[in-house]
């Protein structure tokens, strides 16, 4: 029996976040342990954050099919995003990976046992900002592209 | 090369679609409406030309830009590693002509690799770009065994330090993307931009639907042909000279 | 009138213990072999980018193709009114659903994301002939349940005729179904073909016979159950149509593609100079798998009837491996003509003859999916009734008459 006494205190634990995070009551001050969560940039989150909480998976779903499937990319719910504003840096002062327990998506879902499978095919940390864009509907871009690799 | 069917229909219909569109521009009164009307409705259709003439045997740069853009790193395996673009030496072996011909996924009209497909994963979005959306792919490589071209790959191991436009991981197929998303920011394909920066300028991008763009004016004027075109799949890849 | 009495079989022998042991072995050794394969990715197996379908694939193939066939031995019964083979017909459905449930899980397994059958399941492109495959392999084993739920419930017997058409038409449409996998892909010059549906529908009817056959000869042999000279010789019979059904079917297909001047390479590959694919081909597909049990069944040679149809079935099954093999990775190594005429080579192996070389997992995995089947019906006639206490002549043969009475005339 010792296995699941630790399941069950994640699961009790678990309710009591969401019903702490529904009712409004500091974690800290009922003295239940919480994950600990990292700031991200900027005063303000694309949405707030109960909804966030609560959401963030199924709006990441959503957008991901109107992205691949119709090209939209102007939408505030992406992975991108995410990672943009959310990214922990390091020892090194680049973003850490997945690979990482500091990463700002496994510091919750570790805790929460839950799997992310996001990251088995996408990047996990910001990328470097892209150079120049070439527009292919106008300008001349032969001399200019000659330019950017001298 | 094929021989067993003219191989321009596509042109034909590229034909047919200008001619109709003139038509209405000649018509009275309601014309230019309907005109706008009918090319809001059928949006652009991307292609590709590649004129083999300014192809030369010993250049790959449009490899080496496919790969540094969608973070293709092979690991020392040619049996298993991915290709998005390669480059083909064709030899006819009665005249000794030859030809180096970059060959990648030929974005069809009528893709096979869509039509066997189980989950839909392997879908066309309504620009003509063929795309895997991985989220839903299984990993069968029914897709693999349709395709005439060979031009997909499945991801045999795992992958690290994809690019953030680029999303790659094990056990799903992939392929050529055009760079869907350098289009989706008004762009053009990476393969494109290096061989027109710094290589011969074979390549050339643009929306076959739009009679105005300088692909569709290259592709009414010279004589190109598709690959396979006998399979009747009018792919969006164009060649010139072959 | 079938008056067999059904009896699960009684206690827990060595063997009985010995043969769960040996079955449940095997299926953890091909859990293990799936998990390799992806945890590691497919790298570490001989499939790649050229071979994009393996080992596995042809295990699972046959395993289907038999599954379909297996089923046919109830039909006989059911839908053709040949009642020798009413008291076969529980089993021949317990069989079917076995093999086919085998050959499922190792198709599974082999994904490049298993963990996403739950996306197979719920999404369809209703264009593609493995979307309708999914409904038709699930619709089978719920055919095959009612079936065998009617033959077993005696208030439902008078509806096992019904039964048994709706599952005699599925299965043909089912084996039509896993033909037209290959049948209707254009490209590969080896595939390309109308006659690839009824070539896997000869191909069910001889594999699963022979599947059939040997499952039987074990369960009654295990069980102390006799086995009549009726029931043998018409076995015997039937298997020697069906192998010469697929002779047939694999013949005219192979002369309609030399008929094809642009198949000739392919064919030239295949028959002539494909090295192992010629050699499984000509050794295997149709020697050990046509010349060689049809010699066993049909020559004069002394080794009664019972010999003649297990060595013969155990050669068709081994025959019948090669066959797919030959169909699914040799049309897969000759390479994909994207200019036809031309020579042509490249980094990602363009106009080049593609090697295979199967990997452990691979074998495991596609051993596993025998394994399974013959867990599930090892443990279907150990607790419920599908096999009947006898097949002796005085329950098969109509025109029974006893020893005595011959004598005495």
């Amino acid at each position: 029996m010792a296995g699941i006494r630790p399941f069950l205190t994640k699961v009790i634990v678990v309710l009591a976040m969401t019903i702490l995070a529904e009712t409004g009551v500091n974690a800290e001050e009922t003295g239940v342990p919480h994950p600990v969560i990292a700031k991200g940039k900027g005063d303000q989150c694309v949405a707030d954050t109960a909804f966030m909480r609560r959401n963030h998976m199924r709006v990441l779903d959503h957008q991901r099919d109107d992205t691949v499937h119709a090209g939209e990319r102007a939408g505030k719910f992406s992975l991108k995003g995410c990672l943009d504003c959310h990214a922990v840096e390091g020892t090194d002062t680049r973003p850490v990976s997945f690979d990482s327990p500091q990463h700002f998506c496994r510091t919750c879902h570790d805790f929460a046992a839950v799997q992310v499978d996001c990251f088995s095919c996408h990047a996990s940390r910001p990328g470097e900002k892209p150079t120049a864009r070439f527009r292919h509907d106008g300008g001349d871009l032969t001399a200019r592209l000659r330019e950017a690799v001298k | 090369m094929t021989g067993a069917q003219p191989s321009n229909s596509g042109r034909r219909r590229f034909f047919a679609r200008a001619a109709a569109a003139a038509g209405l521009v000649l018509a009275p009164g309601v014309v230019l409406l309907t005109t706008k009307a009918k090319a809001a409705a059928t949006g652009p259709r991307w292609g590709l030309l590649i004129d083999l003439n300014k192809c030369p045997i010993d250049c790959s740069e449009c490899v080496t830009a496919c790969n540094d853009e969608n973070g293709l790193k092979g690991h020392g395996r040619p049996l298993t590693d991915a290709q998005w673009i390669r480059k083909v030496d064709v030899r006819d072996p009665a005249s000794k002509r030859e030809w180096s011909v970059p060959v990648m996924c030929q974005h069809c009209e009528h893709p096979p690799c869509v039509d066997v497909c189980p989950t839909g994963a392997s879908f066309q979005r309504d620009d003509g770009i063929v795309l895997v959306d991985k989220h839903i792919c299984i990993g069968c490589r029914y897709c693999m065994m349709a395709c005439p071209y060979k031009a997909r790959s499945f991801i045999h191991e795992d992958l690290t330090d994809q690019k953030p436009h680029a999303p790659r991981g094990k056990g799903t197929v992939e392929s050529c993307t055009l760079c869907v998303h350098r289009i989706d920011a008004g762009g053009q394909p990476a393969c494109v931009e290096r061989c027109q920066g710094i290589a011969t300028g074979a390549m050339t991008f643009g929306d076959l639907n739009d009679p105005d763009s300088a692909i569709a004016r290259r592709v009414a004027t010279y004589a190109t042909r598709r690959i396979r075109d006998d399979l009747g799949l009018a792919p969006g890849v164009y060649y010139q000279g072959l | 009138m079938n008056q067999s009495i059904y009896r699960e079989v009684q206690g827990w022998g060595a063997g009985t213990w010995a043969l769960f042991a040996g079955f449940g072995l095997v299926v953890l050794l091909a859990l293990l072999s799936a998990w390799t394969m992806e945890h590691n990715g497919h790298y570490v197996t001989g499939m790649n980018n050229q071979i994009v379908w393996g080992l596995p694939h042809v295990f699972a193939v046959f395993l289907i193709v038999a599954a379909s066939g297996a089923i046919n031995v109830a039909s006989m019964a059911s839908v053709f009114g040949r009642t020798p083979y009413k008291p076969l017909a529980r089993l021949s459905g317990l069989v079917g659903a076995a093999l086919l449930i085998g050959g499922l899980a190792v198709l599974v397994l082999d994904l490049g994301r298993p963990d996403r059958l739950i996306v197979a399941m719920t999404t369809y492109n209703f264009k593609s002939i493995f979307a309708w495959n999914i409904y038709l392999y699930v619709g089978f084993l719920a055919v095959i349940a009612v079936y065998l739920w009617f033959q077993m419930e005696w208030r439902m017997g008078r509806y096992v005729a019904v039964a048994g058409w709706v599952a005699f038409i599925w299965r043909l449409v089912l084996t039509t179904g896993t033909g037209s996998i290959f049948g209707f892909l254009v490209a590969r010059e080896a595939y390309d073909s109308a006659l690839m549906a009824p070539l896997f529908i000869a191909m069910s009817f001889s594999f699963g016979l022979a599947v059939f056959a040997l499952v039987l000869a074990v369960a009654c042999a295990g069980s102390g159950r006799d086995i009549g000279n009726f029931i043998v010789e018409r076995f015997r019979r039937l298997l020697g149509i069906f192998i010469a059904a697929v002779l047939y079917f694999a013949a005219v297909r192979h002369l309609t593609n030399l008929y094809a001047s642009e198949h000739i390479g392919v064919e030239h590959f295949l028959l002539l100079s494909g090295g192992v694919h010629t050699a499984l081909f000509w050794l295997g597909q149709v020697g050990v798998g046509g010349v060689l049990p049809l010699v066993l069944l049909y020559a004069p040679i002394d080794i009664g009837a019972r010999m003649r149809l297990l060595w013969s079935s155990a050669a068709v099954v081994l025959g019948g491996l090669a066959h797919v093999y030959v169909i699914i990775i040799g049309g897969q190594s000759y390479p994909l003509s994207l200019f036809p005429g031309m020579e042509v080579r490249s980094s990602f192996h363009d106009g080049a003859v593609a090697s295979y070389a199967p990997s452990w997992p691979e074998v495991g995995l596609g051993i596993g999916g025998f394994a399974i089947a013959g867990l599930i019906v090892a443990a279907g006639i150990k607790a419920l009734r599908f096999l009947p206490e006898s097949l002796g002549d005085r329950v098969t043969d109509p025109h029974y008459r006893p020893p005595a009475a011959v004598a005495a005339e």
